[in-house]
């Protein structure tokens, strides 16, 4: 774990240009943003690298508060990408900007650039914007519905399935989820029966359920215990040839385990974006390797 | 130090004394009024009372059915009206009014406002606009001026548990496409629906032994009303007209009529704690 020294930590008084500066060089084909294209964008298989998500210049407020200096970083498709950083540093505000959940909050202002498959998501229609990039939450938040109800949600309100279609779909999600053999025999029974692993993994059926192209995870670990996150780390690697995942998380060996690519967040600002092995073994900024081996946050 | 450690003592057991002699004063005010109405009324009530029509002045027996059937026909009236307007001021007020609204401020401080007002204000209020241009006291007069009561009370009760339901639960439900107003018909009344409703039962209860603003609305009735534009007896100012006449027979209806209301309102009260308690999931109201 110890990061070799041959990279000296850059002078402190390049921290803060260096949210700029990142490119990811490992990975030199998502550096050029895919050409516009027009028409279905083909599932992304074909070209795993391609950025399916890029956010440029990102500046957030709440109020006089600036939670996100000048963030610009992109995510590949059909990747995991994990947001790293002590509390309070902003991941969990970049992440919630991403499928514009903050708009709900009163105050919040962003500015930059962000891009789903190249279209700007801040001019989208936000319900449709939604829809294609999906959210799990911190703390497990099933509706106050039947477990029936809470996976089909997102179908019936956005009308994607017929009825008869709905009870083939819950199911399917609900083996993505890697919850169906728990639960097939009480679909009608109140979500909030679940245990905390349970119904977090029914929160990510629900939101699988209208098979979104991106998935974002807002520390979707931090409330369960040990066995519940394996099973749920687990999933996120079976998902992911299927949608993009973007996670945040306090926990560096989930990151260490799950993403393809790991973002350093420390002050608002993103310090560092590699791959997943470079970023913990060999971290080419001071405040990364000082963050990752402990020394604060 | 012992002195002091006295001291503390006592007042703990003065303070003590005094919560607990309130709480006890408190409880028996309304065992007294109970018991006195069931011994009164007890004697009072038959079967008569519920289908008979009141007798002339001074006759022995008689009914209220009318007044019963009155009260129930003013009050699904401001039901009709109070329920869904105070309902969706509640959710404008939690959904929309946010703290920082100006015009949300003035309405919610309206809406206390209007439920301070004296209910004679509100019989006042609804006879100069219902029942004076029409020229007659009518059972619509009274339920408008009930509903005027019933409004605040549901806006009120509505937006309070309404801004109970987490955050979380409207963030969940907007991340899956959902529009707000989806959202808040979808997933945020659902989940604040037993508090919304008990709300709603007991202002229902409240209103239901109102008399100041049906004497000059709905008035009176010895018999059964013609129709909605008619003057309609109800068993809040039955029993004001019963208990003021001086006749002995009447001052007896009267306590059953105290009874008979007495008894629906506890009626109603019990329910709604029934609703409240007995679904209610863990966590989440």
């Amino acid at each position: 774990m110890t990061p070799m020294r041959a990279k000296s930590a850059p002078p402190s008084t390049d921290m803060n240009d260096t949210s700029e500066a990142i490119v990811p060089d490992q990975t030199p084909s998502a550096k050029s943003h895919p050409a516009p294209q027009s028409g279905p964008v083909p599932q992304a298989a074909a070209r795993p690298a391609e950025a399916k998500m890029q956010a440029k210049n990102v500046n957030f407020h709440y109020g006089t508060f600036k939670a996100l200096h000048d963030i610009s970083l992109e995510f590949p498709a059909n990747k995991v990408t994990a947001l790293i950083g002590p509390s309070g540093c902003g991941k969990s505000t970049f992440l919630r900007s991403l499928n514009r959940i903050n708009d709900t909050i009163r105050g919040a202002r962003i500015d930059g650039e962000i891009t789903l498959d190249g279209e700007d998501i801040l001019k989208m229609d936000v319900t449709s914007l939604r829809r294609r990039v999906g959210m799990v939450f911190q703390r497990p938040n099933p509706f106050p519905k039947s477990i029936f109800e809470n996976v089909a949600y997102g179908i019936r309100v956005n009308g994607l399935a017929s009825r008869s279609e709905l009870p083939g779909i819950v199911e399917k999600s609900l083996r993505r989820a890697a919850l169906w053999e728990e639960v097939k025999d009480k679909l009608q029974e109140s979500a909030n029966a679940l245990s905390g692993g349970q119904q977090q993994r029914l929160c990510i059926a629900r939101g699988l359920a209208v098979d979104p192209e991106v998935l974002l995870l807002d520390e979707p670990c931090s409330a369960l215990d040990p066995i519940a996150t394996a099973k749920i780390e687990d999933l996120l690697v079976a998902i992911k040839d299927q949608c993009t995942i973007v996670i945040v998380t306090h926990n560096m060996q989930q990151a260490a385990r799950v993403a393809d690519s790991t973002g350093f967040f420390l002050l608002g600002k993103l310090i560092e974006h590699d791959r997943t092995d470079v970023i913990f073994k060999n971290p080419s900024k001071k405040e990364t390797e000082d963050y990752i081996t402990g020394r604060f946050g | 130090m012992t002195f002091r450690n006295a001291y503390r003592k006592a007042v703990n057991n003065v303070m003590l004394t005094l919560t607990g002699v309130c709480a006890v004063i408190t409880v028996s005010t309304l065992f007294i009024i109970l018991a006195y109405l069931v011994y009164n009324g007890g004697k009072s009530v038959n079967l008569d009372f519920f289908i008979k029509l009141p007798l002339g002045t001074g006759e022995t027996g008689g009914g209220m059915a009318n007044a019963i059937v009155g009260s129930g026909e003013i009050i699904l009236f401001a039901s009709l009206i109070g329920i869904p307007i105070g309902f969706f001021t509640g959710v404008y007020l939690s959904e929309w009014g946010g703290q920082g609204s100006v015009y949300s401020f003035v309405v919610r401080y309206m809406n206390d406002l209007l439920n301070g007002v004296p209910s004679i204000v509100i019989g006042i209020f609804a006879a100069t606009v219902l029942v004076k241009p029409l020229h007659h006291f009518s059972a619509i007069a009274g339920g408008f001026a009930l509903s005027l009561m019933l409004i605040p009370i549901t806006a009120k009760n509505t937006e309070q548990f309404l801004s109970e339901v987490p955050r979380a639960l409207r963030e969940g439900s907007y991340a899956l496409g959902a529009t707000k107003w989806r959202t808040i018909a979808s997933v945020v009344v659902p989940a604040a629906r037993k508090g919304i409703m008990t709300g709603i039962i007991l202002g229902v209860a409240r209103i239901s032994g109102e008399s100041a603003p049906l004497l000059f609305t709905s008035f009176n009735n010895q018999v059964w009303s013609n129709g909605i534009q008619d003057p309609v007896a109800s068993l809040p100012v039955m029993i004001y007209s019963h208990a003021i006449s001086p006749y002995d027979d009447w001052h007896r209806q009267a306590w059953a009529a105290g009874l008979v209301l007495l008894v629906l309102v506890l009626i109603a009260n019990i329910a709604a704690r029934l609703i409240l308690t007995r679904g209610s999931s863990p966590g989440r109201g």
